[in-house]
């Protein structure tokens, strides 16, 4: 900072975000789109050789996959966000706190590291087994500095703040701050077992890094479950919504539809979904009442959602043409409209008669997908779309590459999710289908071969939302070095070149 | 009264009065529409839409309105 000029804002942390998020997104996605073409086409498990098909196989890439695109890619993309508009709404720089943007930097380098340390021990094969939170015990206890020091982060931007009340946003993003951090502690609960055996293993028992849940059966099923699904709300969900909260009325010019919606969408959003995750243990041990409180949480679950979704695309009321002239707007608007969708989708899934069908079949990846692809995804494109020309004070490389980018992303989401319903509810039919005996009209088999056109029409969809991805990548690669751009060419709608 | 009674108990009361809270919440928000400093819920969109360094805040902390009465200028130093 000009120690005499003005202040300005600082988005160096933001921008050493930005790139990871680029970098771990396109990993993520190509490791996800090498999985879809494994279920197509097994004998693709080898496509590096018999030898190396240890680390090739679908088993052990497929953590990869779900852990970099939601810890290395939408993580990194909320906390680009957080670093760049947490300053903006609160109105304070982090170039006017030596220790902020100290802690903002270690915040990166400390999360970076440990991403590495991440992604080799999953390819070694080093795992908890637990889902979405395989890491073990020494990884998960450098997650939760890596979580303290954002933790620091928001305490500090907003112990220095100007603005007296804090913008919706900033509530999203410390619910979601809050809320994983509980997680992460209860569900990860874990005894090394070295403390049983012997750190060199000479037992046979395990590696000094091994460990086993405090929990057993039925209680880690619980748990986990209680994890997984909040992982898909706190991380997945509200930070997200923190993001369209602002990006959406700053690239627009207007304001959010209503305020007050988005107060009491945020609590209801509080309230309701911290029970939901029952609903991924219906039909198990775990006790009755709680898979029916599972069903009817998460069927509530639509009305805080729906809150947040009406609200966004209210505030595009009477600018409804930025839609068709903007490709930033049109990411968010249909981000907004997936997130609709996959929050009516997931609801159904919960009712108890049709998880009898749904449950462990494809249309659940389905429904992962148009929320991760279409909602989490597009939103994360439009949020760094935003952000780029401002962090490099330059304009968007080429809309039009934008527009073919929005096409081709959207096409792959389509055929995702539509490939998997049917996939999905073709299994779940044929697995409970039997003769008047009550023999199973079908061996397994069966529905595997049945599948067949379903999974390669997901891994075509898949491989058309990374090539989108790539365009990307690229146009912001050369929006780093596009036309530069006056300040009052940053006020609103992004400045686009050709 | 078992432990599952106590529970079920629990649990549809805790849910009851939650649920009465926060639609007293929503009642709150659209009766009063202004926040205890008067300040409309609305307004409080412009935190996004007027969001430079030098925009003048919704409502500022009292700190800054030290900074904002005219001795200091906004935008130069903030301790």
């Amino acid at each position: 900072m000009n120690k005499n000029g003005p202040l300005e804002y600082d988005y160096s942390v933001s921008k050493l975000f930005i790139m990871n998020a680029l970098f771990v997104g396109t990993i993520g996605m190509l490791v996800g789109v090498i999985l879809a073409w494994e279920m197509a086409y097994p004998e693709f498990n080898t496509f590096l050789g018999e030898d190396l098909a240890e680390y090739t196989n679908f088993s052990r890439l497929r953590p990869l996959h779900t852990d970099s695109v939601i810890y290395g890619f939408t993580l990194s993309a909320v906390w680009a966000s957080w670093y760049y508009l947490g300053q903006r709404v609160l109105k304070v720089s982090m170039a006017e706190s030596k220790i902020l943007m100290f802690i903002g930097k270690l915040h990166f380098w400390l999360y970076f590291s440990a991403s590495a340390v991440i992604v080799l021990s999953l390819l070694m094969g080093i795992t908890t087994s637990k889902e979405y939170a395989e890491f073990e015990w020494p990884l998960d206890l450098a997650i939760t500095v890596v979580w303290t020091l954002w933790g620091a982060s928001i305490a500090g931007l907003v112990g220095f703040r100007r603005e007296k009340a804090l913008y919706i946003s900033i509530w999203y993003f410390i619910a979601t701050f809050l809320a994983v951090a509980m997680l992460h502690l209860f569900n990860n609960m874990e005894i090394p077992t070295m403390f049983v055996t012997s750190p060199a293993g000479e037992t046979m028992i395990g590696a000094w890094w091994h460990s086993v849940s405090m929990y057993a059966g039925t209680n880690d099923a619980l748990v986990q479950w209680w994890f997984g699904h909040n992982a898909v709300a706190f991380v997945l969900t509200t930070p997200i919504i923190a993001m369209v909260y602002y990006f959406l009325p700053k690239e627009s010019g207007q304001a959010i539809y209503s305020y007050k919606l988005s107060l009491l969408s945020f609590w209801g959003l509080m309230f309701v979904y911290i029970w939901a995750g029952g609903h991924h243990m219906l039909y198990s041990t775990v006790p009755d009442w709680m898979q029916t409180m599972g069903s009817v949480f998460s069927v509530i679950l639509i009305l805080p959602s729906w809150g947040s979704a009406i609200n966004m695309l209210l505030t595009m009321k009477g600018e409804w043409q930025q839609v068709a002239s903007s490709p930033l707007i049109k990411f968010m608007v249909l981000g907004s409209t997936f997130y609709m969708f996959s929050t009516l989708e997931g609801p159904i899934q919960a009712i108890k008669s049709v998880n009898a069908i749904a449950h462990f079949t494809d249309w659940i990846i389905g429904h992962v997908h148009d929320g991760a692809l279409g909602w989490v995804g597009f939103m994360v494109i439009a949020a760094i779309y935003h952000m780029a020309p401002r962090i490099f004070r330059r304009e968007i490389y080429s809309k039009s590459l934008m527009n073919m980018q929005f096409w081709i992303q959207t096409l792959g989401v389509v055929l995702y999710f539509t490939s998997m319903w049917i996939a999905g509810i073709t299994q779940g039919m044929m697995w409970r289908a039997h003769d008047e005996f009550g023999n199973l009209a079908y061996s397994f088999i069966d529905t595997v071969t049945v599948l067949h056109p379903y999974y390669t029409i997901r891994a075509v969809g898949g491989t058309l939302y990374l090539i989108g991805f790539v365009m990307f990548v690229y146009n912001i690669y050369k929006t780093t070095s596009a036309r530069e751009v006056e300040e009052h060419e940053l006020q609103n709608a992004s400045p686009m070149g050709a | 009264m078992d432990i599952a009674q106590l529970q079920a108990y629990g649990y549809f009361i805790m849910t009851a009065a939650l649920a009465i809270g926060l639609y007293a919440y929503i009642y709150h928000l659209y009766s009063k529409r202004k926040d205890a400093d008067g300040v409309d819920y609305e307004d409080y969109s412009n935190m996004a839409l007027k969001d430079d360094i030098a925009d003048t805040p919704v409502n500022a902390t009292s700190r800054d309105k030290k900074y904002r009465d005219g001795t200091k200028k906004v935008g130069e130093k903030y301790e």
